[in-house]
């Protein structure tokens, strides 16, 4: 989990970088320096460890269902309760955690990456390529989500890679509107004329000068979207085009733990508490990752 | 430094041929520069005079492939015979930083303030020599040092803002200066410094001139700074060249009535003048959207006759290196 997140900061750890000690090495040491954020950092960790582990340790199966415990209150045996089905809370939730955590980092980053790419390059040439790209981006924007999710289905049938994909692929424009937004600004900047004087290539000045110095927003913007698209898939699920029975996600849990509130609290009360804790963490990460970035913050 | 002090061969490092630039704008076209011929050589320091807006920073831009993205260039300019109006970016990329730099006026704002001095001084010397990390990096630290910077390997691992203006200024002549260009091109290099610092970055670029034979262009409208550094001057007005020739004979005799109106305006210390008693150039430039027929200066000239309202001067030899455009001389 650890791992997972720092690949949000593009090629922070895994040290392919040619510079001895490059701008995301003295980020990775200003980061640890954070306290709330390497907290955080341990408390996701932990999370995506029990959530990926636990499942297998856990006595109950997700779908064991137990027919003299049904919606039954946190005791000894059921940790977390049970179900309206009679099933374990606790088990179902650490399995939720795992669709969760994986939806939300792996479609923010596949939101990421592509609408970083595609915004820089667009907002870096400018004129009727920017102008092209962004109509594209329009276009792709007025395509409702609903009806690109059900496409999906129908073509490729119902699949968790789907939701990624699918998340993704609306997400990154966002993404890219705002790259597009800040590259504009940051190339008329002297800096990169001067760089350009001494001859940096066009894709070097995009990728190493100008991306470092959009990362702000961008990064305050994924924290922003992490919790974004776990809740879309929530939504998903709602519809039936997410995940199914037996699986489930915190999204599927909540919506059903909303619907006992007043009956069997504590189905809406623990997954809720575990999916605010992981937001906090990743806003707290996110502010991290930012000062980290900024090297004025030191 | 093989290109340091051959004097024999006169090939000039920078060749301006009939240069001319112009911007579409919404209004109409902007007339940037005309005509432009100019020759800079090896070990020579060239100052490049002229008031604010009379194209002189336009035409080194030019130059170096870095005008905005409205602005056209016809006519010549070639780098050590290599013509370089017309080249691709990727073939400009190659030139720039390698054969020729360029340092700017305000060197606050001229470092990515997210890289370290050191990863964007190595950058250039990756890029253009292809040397690997530590190679890089000695030259790197070999370059602060001939600037004066203090603790150069300890300097390259900060950040921009560690710097002060003037520390930064010599960064920025040592980027340049990185793959020994033929030519150094400063636009307003002291402009945005206090006057003790700009004293010694004009005697940086001095021993530059004086140790590794750089061509340099300084471009200015410091009149003092040219005469402390410059062996030729050129002076513009309205994107003409309107008078060139070595330095100490226009700062002795100015041909041109402009050059003249330039010179007799700038303070001295050693004379009191009161505010009220400083000579300016009366008018204002004219606009080069609409550039009169004749001599542009001619509306503010104190001299001017009818044929400076009709008829262009051409420049024409008037002594040793010196050449002027200016009718002045036929009126009698």
């Amino acid at each position: 989990m650890a791992t997972q997140l720092n690949q949000t900061q593009p090629p922070v750890a895994g040290g392919a970088e040619i510079e001895g000690r490059s701008l995301w090495q003295d980020a990775r040491r200003r980061l640890l320096r954070n306290r709330a954020a390497v907290a955080s950092m341990i408390i996701l960790a932990l999370m995506a460890l029990v959530s990926i582990a636990g499942p297998w340790l856990s006595p109950h199966a997700i779908d064991d269902v137990f027919w003299d415990h049904i919606a039954e209150a946190p005791s000894a045996q059921f940790w977390f309760g049970t179900d309206a089905n009679g099933r374990d809370l606790l088990v179902r939730t650490l399995f939720g955690g795992r669709i969760s955590l994986m939806v939300g980092i792996t479609a923010t980053l596949v939101a990421l990456v592509i609408g970083v790419a595609y915004g820089t390059v667009s907002g870096y040439f400018g004129g009727r390529v920017d102008n092209l790209m962004m109509r594209a981006v329009d276009v792709l924007y007025s395509i409702p989500f609903m009806f690109f999710v059900i496409l999906l289905m129908v073509f490729f049938g119902r699949n968790i890679i789907l939701i990624f994909a699918a998340i993704g692929a609306v997400e990154w424009l966002d993404m890219a509107r705002i790259v597009r937004g800040q590259t504009l600004s940051v190339k008329r900047r002297e800096y990169i004329e001067a760089a350009h004087a001494i001859g940096v290539s066009n894709r070097r000045i995009m990728f190493r000068h100008i991306v470092p110095n959009i990362i702000g927003p961008v990064v305050v913007y994924m924290t922003l979207l992490v919790p974004k698209v776990i809740l879309l898939e929530s939504f998903l699920s709602f519809l039936g085009l997410g995940v199914q029975e037996p699986w489930t996600s915190w999204g599927v849990l909540i919506s059903e733990g909303a619907q006992q509130m007043e009956t069997a609290p504590w189905l809406l009360l623990f997954p809720g508490l575990l999916l605010a804790v992981t937001l906090l963490c990743l806003n707290f990460i996110g502010d991290g990752i930012r000062d980290a970035l900024d090297p004025k913050d030191r | 430094m093989t290109h340091s002090t051959d004097t024999s061969v006169r090939q000039p490092v920078l060749s301006v041929r009939n240069l001319e630039i112009r911007f579409a704008t919404p209004d109409g076209e902007v007339r940037a520069a005309n005509g432009i011929d100019l020759d800079i050589h090896a070990g020579e320091t060239l100052g490049v005079v002229g008031e604010s807006g009379s194209g002189k920073s336009q035409l080194f831009l030019a130059v170096m492939g870095l005008l905005a993205s409205n602005g056209r260039v016809s006519g010549s300019a070639k780098l050590a015979g290599e013509e370089l109006v017309g080249l691709s970016a990727r073939q400009l990329d190659r030139v720039r930083g390698g054969q020729m730099a360029m340092i700017f006026q305000d060197p606050m704002t001229c470092l990515n303030p997210y890289l370290k001095v050191g990863t964007q001084m190595t950058e250039v010397l990756r890029q253009h020599k292809g040397m690997d990390r530590a190679g890089a990096r000695r030259r790197a630290i070999e370059m602060l040092d001939l600037v004066r910077i203090p603790e150069a390997a300890r300097r390259l691992d900060m950040y921009p803002h560690e710097f002060s203006g003037g520390m930064r200024q010599r960064v920025m002549i040592a980027m340049a200066l990185l793959c020994d260009p033929l030519l150094l091109i400063a636009d307003e290099p002291t402009t945005a410094l206090d006057v003790t610092v700009q004293a010694q970055i004009l005697k940086i670029l001095a021993d530059i001139k004086r140790e590794l034979g750089t061509a340099i262009a300084l471009i200015t409208h410091d009149l003092g700074v040219v005469a402390g550094l410059c062996d030729r001057v050129a002076v513009m007005y309205a994107g003409r060249l309107i008078e060139t020739g070595p330095v100490d004979a226009i700062f002795k005799s100015p041909g041109h009535p402009y050059a003249r109106g330039l010179l007799a305006s700038t303070p001295r210390l050693d004379e009191k003048v009161h505010d009220a008693e400083l000579p300016t150039i009366a008018g204002q430039p004219p606009n080069l959207q609409r550039l009169p027929p004749g001599c542009a200066f001619a509306p503010r000239c104190p001299h001017a006759w009818e044929r400076c309202t009709d008829e262009l001067p051409l420049r024409r030899a008037i002594g040793a290196g010196r050449e002027m455009a200016c009718h002045l001389e036929l009126k009698q």
